[in-house]
C-alpha cells in the first residue's frame, strides 16, 4: 500500500489501537492534521499544546494505555516540554508527535524551526527524528514499545514536513528488536529468596509502595500479600490506591504530608520492603536519618532507581507484580511475630489520627474534599493541581483502588489537574471524574474548560479558592516570617463561576458550610462538565508536615 | 577515585548528545572522552575517563545502560586494561634547546612530527601518567599547543561483546483491553547489585 508519510503516521496509530489523539496544529504538521481528518481516531482539539500533553497523560494514568499527542512544530513542540517533563519523572506512557520543519531547513533558524529533540532528551525516555519515510514505522512501532515496557515514559517523534509528504510503500512491523533496549530482566530467584527471609526474620517491616506498581497493575498482588502476612503497607503520593486505604494495613501515606504513623512505622522498621518506588526526597525527609534501623529490600524495573539515593541491602531488579506473587509464595503469615509492633502502630494511629477543625465555620479543604469522598464512595477517578489541595486530597480522599488518585508527584506541575481529568474521564468514560484543584494551579490551564464542554467530557472540578497560592503561602507562614511574596491572588482572581458558565460548563458557588454539600451533589448529579466553586479557608495549614531537611519523625502538626 | 568506562553505542543521530548531556544533567564529570566507528559501522565505541566515589560510577553506568542507544557499557579494571592517548604538543625550540627536548622525547619514545625554525612538534602514545610526565619536562621549554586525544582504552583478557537484540512483538499499547506490552524476558545491561 502507497501512502504518503503523512498517511502512514496517522496509520501506525490506527494499528496500535489509538483511541485518542490530543493535540493543535500548525503548519509544519498539516499534512499530518489532513490525515486524521479521514481517520476514525478521535481527535480532541485543544486550546493549549500543555494541556494537550496533560490529557494525554491523564488518560494514559487512567488506562494503562498509551497517551498520544498531536502538534506542530516550534512554539507547539516547546509547549509540550512541561507535559513531557511531568510524564518522565512520573513514568506515564506517551507518544508525542511533533511536526519538524523540512529537512533541508533543518539548522537554518527557519521559521518555527527549534531544535526538538535536543530540547526534549532530557525530558523523554528516548525521542526520535524521521529523517526518512522509509523509517517511519519502524520508528513508531518502536516509540509505542519503548513508552509502554519496562519503567514506562514518554517517547517524542519528530515529523519533518517533507518526509510527511514523501510517499513509501507503506508496511508495519510486527516485531521490535532493539538491542540496547532490555526493559523486562528476568527475576533473579535467589534475591527473592534472600529478600524473603530477610522478611521473615524481620519483626517490623514495613512494606513502602509507590507508582511502580500501579504502573505494572501489582494490586492484587500486593493485597494477597498483605492478607497472608500481615505486614503494614504505606504509600507513595504516586502509589495512592494501589492499596485500598480502608484496609487495617494501611498506614496510608508516607513523606512530608504523610500520616504520623506512617512516617513512625517506616523510622523504627527493621526492615522495609520499596516496591515500585523511588526514595524520592519527599518521602524520605533527611536522608541519612531516614529509616535508620532498617534493613532495605528494593524492587524496581528501573536498575537505575536502586541505590540512586539510598543504599540498598537486598535489590530485585524486575516487575513488581510477579515479584510480589513469588514473596505470596515465600512468606508466611506474621502477625504472630510482629504482635508487639502491629500493637505499636495501633498506639501511633489512635494517638496521631488525620484531623481537621469540625466546627468551624469556614470551609475548610479538607472538609469539602471529605465530603465529596463520602458522596462517591471513594469510588471516583480522581485528579489533582499541585499545592495544599493535592496534599490534602491523598490525606482525605481514602483512595480504594489503583489508578484512582492522578496527581504530578515527581515534576509538582500546576495545572496538570484540570486537563488530565479531561483524559482520564476520556479513558474511564463510565465513571466519575473528579478534579479536585486550586485556584492557582486551575488557572494555569482553564483555557481547556472550552475543551471539556465542547466535546461534552463530564469531568467535575471541585475548584477550592483560598485566593492564595496556599502552599507557597504555608511556607512563608512556617519559614519566612509570613512575608507573603507572591503568593497572595484573591484580589486579583477573577470570577470563576462567570468564567465556568461562559465556556459552557454548569457551575455552582458555594461560600458557606451548609452549602457545600448540596453543592457537591448538585455538580455530581449534573450530567455534563461542571464545576463547583468553594471559598475555603484561606490560611489554613496542611498538617502533619516534616519540614524539608527534617528526619521522617520531626513532625510539626497543629495544636 | 577515576574509572575508564568503555560503552558500544549505535552509531546514529545524536547519540554523542545523549552521553554528554546524561553527564551534565546528573553533574558528573567527564575527564575526557573519545569516540569512534568499530569495525563494525553501525556501531561506535566510546571511552569515557570519569572520577567519583562508587557510587557516583554505579550511577553513571545505570544512567548509560538506561539510553536505548547504548548497547552495551562496561567499567574496565585498571588490572585488565590497555590505555592509550595520542598527544600532539608544539614546543618552543631554537638551536640551543632542540637537542635537550630530542633527549626527552627519545626517552619517552615519541616522535618528532614537525620542525620548524623555532618549534618542534612532537607526537607521544601512551597512558596518561607518561604523557604527563612528558609534559611536565616539556614545560620549562615553554608549551605553544597541547593537543589530546582522550584516553581510549581496551580490556586485555575479555571482548566486549554486543548481545543480539532479542525480537519482541509488543501488544499494542495504546489498544483498549490490553495492558502493558508484555515483552519477552531478556538480559539486562548492567548487573544486579545484592550484599
Ligand atoms: C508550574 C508551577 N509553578 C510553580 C509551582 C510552585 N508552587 C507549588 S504549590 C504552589 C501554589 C499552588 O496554589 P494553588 O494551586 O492555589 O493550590 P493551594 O496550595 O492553594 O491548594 C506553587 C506556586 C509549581 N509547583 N508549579
Amino acid at each position: 500500500m502507497k501512502l504518503t508519510g503523512a498517511q502512514a503516521m496517522i496509520r501506525c496509530l490506527e494499528l496500535e489501537g489509538v483511541e485518542y489523539v490530543f493535540g493543535l496544529p500548525g503548519g509544519a504538521i498539516l499534512p499530518t492534521f489532513d490525515a486524521v481528518y479521514d481517520s476514525k481516531i478521535k481527535f480532541i482539539l485543544v486550546r493549549h499544546e500543555q494541556g494537550a500533553t496533560h490529557m494525554a497523560d491523564g488518560y494514559a494514568r487512567a488506562t494503562g494505555r498509551t497517551g498520544v499527542v498531536l502538534v506542530t512544530s516550534g512554539p507547539g513542540a516547546t509547549n509540550t516540554v512541561t507535559g513531557l517533563a511531568t510524564a518522565y519523572m512520573d513514568s506515564v506512557p506517551m507518544v508525542c508527535i511533533t511536526g519538524q520543519v523540512a529537512t533541508h531547513a533543518i539548522g537554518s533558524d527557519a521559521f518555527q524551526e527549534a531544535d526538538v529533540v535536543g530540547i526534549t532528551r532530557p525530558v523523554t525516555k528516548h525521542n526520535y527524528l524521521v529523517k526518512d519515510v522509509k523509517d517511519l514505522p519502524r520508528i513508531m512501532k518502536e516509540a509505542f514499545y519503548i513508552a509502554n515496557s519496562g519503567r514506562p515514559g514518554p517517547v517524542l517523534v519528530d515529523f519533518p514536513v517533507d518526509v510527511s509528504r514523501q510517499v513509501t510503500e507503506f508496511e508495519y512491523p510486527k516485531t521490535v528488536a532493539i538491542r540496547g533496549y532490555h526493559p523486562n530482566p528476568p527475576i533473579n530467584m535467589e534475591q527473592v529468596k534472600k529478600a524473603a527471609d530477610l522478611i521473615m526474620q524481620a519483626k517490623r517491616p514495613v512494606l513502602y509502595v509507590g507508582g511502580g506498581a500501579v504502573g505494572s497493575g501489582a494490586g492484587k498482588e500486593l493485597l494477597e500479600l498483605v492478607n497472608k502476612t500481615g505486614i503494614p503497607v504505606t504509600t507513595t503520593v504516586l502509589g495512592l490506591g494501589v492499596f485500598p486505604e480502608t484496609h487495617p494495613s494501611s498506614l496510608r501515606m508516607l513523606g512530608m504530608h504523610g500520616t504520623h504513623y506512617a512516617n513512625y512505622s517506616v523510622q523504627n522498621s527493621d526492615v522495609l520492603i520499596a516496591v515500585g518506588a523511588r526514595f524520592d526526597d519527599r518521602v524520605t525527609g533527611k536522608i541519612d536519618k531516614f529509616a535508620p534501623h532498617a534493613k532495605i529490600v528494593h524492587v524496581d524495573i528501573d536498575p537505575a532507581s536502586i541505590s540512586k539515593t539510598i543504599k540498598v541491602d537486598v535489590s530485585i531488579v524486575g516487575d513488581v507484580k510477579p515479584v510480589l506473587k513469588e514473596f505470596s509464595k515465600l512468606l508466611k503469615d506474621k502477625r504472630p511475630q510482629m504482635k508487639e509492633w502491629l500493637a505499636q502502630i495501633e498506639v501511633w494511629k489512635k494517638k496521631h489520627p488525620l484531623k481537621y477543625d469540625q466546627s468551624t465555620e469556614e470551609i475548610l479543604q479538607e472538609y469539602v474534599i471529605d465530603q465529596v469522598a463520602k458522596l462517591t464512595n471513594h469510588k471516583a477517578v480522581v485528579t489533582t493541581g499541585v499545592g495544599q489541595h493535592q496534599m490534602w486530597t491523598a490525606q482525605w480522599y481514602q483512595f480504594e483502588s489503583p489508578r484512582s488518585m492522578i496527581n504530578s508527584g515527581g515534576l509538582g506541575t500546576m495545572g496538570y489537574g484540570f486537563p488530565s481529568a479531561i483524559g482520564a474521564q476520556l479513558g474511564r468514560p463510565n465513571e466519575t471524574v473528579v478534579c479536585f484543584d486550586g485556584d492557582g494551579s486551575f488557572q494555569m490551564t482553564m483555557c481547556e474548560l472550552v475543551t471539556a464542554s465542547f466535546y461534552k467530557i463530564p469531568v467535575k472540578i471541585i475548584l477550592l479558592d483560598n485566593g492564595h497560592h496556599g502552599m507557597v503561602r504555608q511556607w512563608q507562614e512556617l519559614f519566612y516570617r509570613e512575608r507573603y511574596s507572591a503568593s497572595v491572588l484573591g484580589p486579583s482572581n477573577p470570577d470563576f463561576l462567570k468564567i465556568a458558565e461562559a465556556s459552557g460548563l454548569f457551575a455552582k458557588r458555594v461560600e458557606r458550610k451548609d452549602e457545600v454539600i448540596p453543592g457537591i451533589k448538585a455538580v455530581l448529579a449534573h450530567a455534563g462538565p461542571a464545576l463547583l466553586h468553594c471559598r475555603v479557608a484561606k490560611k489554613e495549614n496542611v498538617y502533619p508536615m516534616v519540614p524539608a531537611g527534617n528526619a521522617l519523625d520531626q513532625i510539626i502538626d497543629m495544636a | 577515585m577515576k574509572h575508564t568506562v568503555a560503552v558500544l553505542v549505535e552509531n546514529s543521530f545524536g547519540v554523542l548528545a545523549r552521553v554528554a548531556g546524561l553527564f551534565s544533567a546528573r553533574g558528573f564529570n567527564i575527564d575526557s572522552l573519545a569516540v569512534g566507528e568499530t569495525h563494525d559501522p553501525q556501531i561506535s565505541r566510546m571511552t569515557i575517563v570519569a572520577h567519583g566515589n562508587d557510587r557516583v560510577l554505579e550511577q553513571i553506568m545505570k544512567q548509560l545502560a538506561k539510553l536505548i542507544d547504548v548497547i552495551c557499557v562496561e567499567d574496565l579494571k585498571p588490572e585488565d586494561m590497555m590505555e592509550r592517548e595520542l598527544v600532539l604538543v608544539k614546543v618552543q625550540a631554537n638551536a640551543a634547546t632542540r637537542n635537550d627536548i630530542m633527549q626527552i622525547v627519545n626517552t619517552f619514545r615519541a616522535k618528532i612530527v614537525d620542525v620548524s625554525q623555532d618549534t618542534l612538534t612532537i607526537e607521544v602514545t601512551g597512558g596518561e601518567s607518561k604523557v604527563d610526565a612528558m609534559l611536565e619536562l616539556l614545560q620549562p621549554f615553554k608549551l605553544l599547543e597541547v593537543v589530546r586525544t582522550g584516553t581510549v582504552a581496551i580490556s586485555r583478557n575479555s571482548v566486549l561483546s554486543v548481545p543480539a537484540a532479542e525480537i519482541v512483538e509488543p501488544k499494542r499499547s495504546a489498544a483498549a483491553a490490553t495492558q502493558a506490552a508484555a515483552p519477552k524476558k531478556t538480559k539486562s545491561k548492567t548487573k544486579e547489585i545484592s550484599k
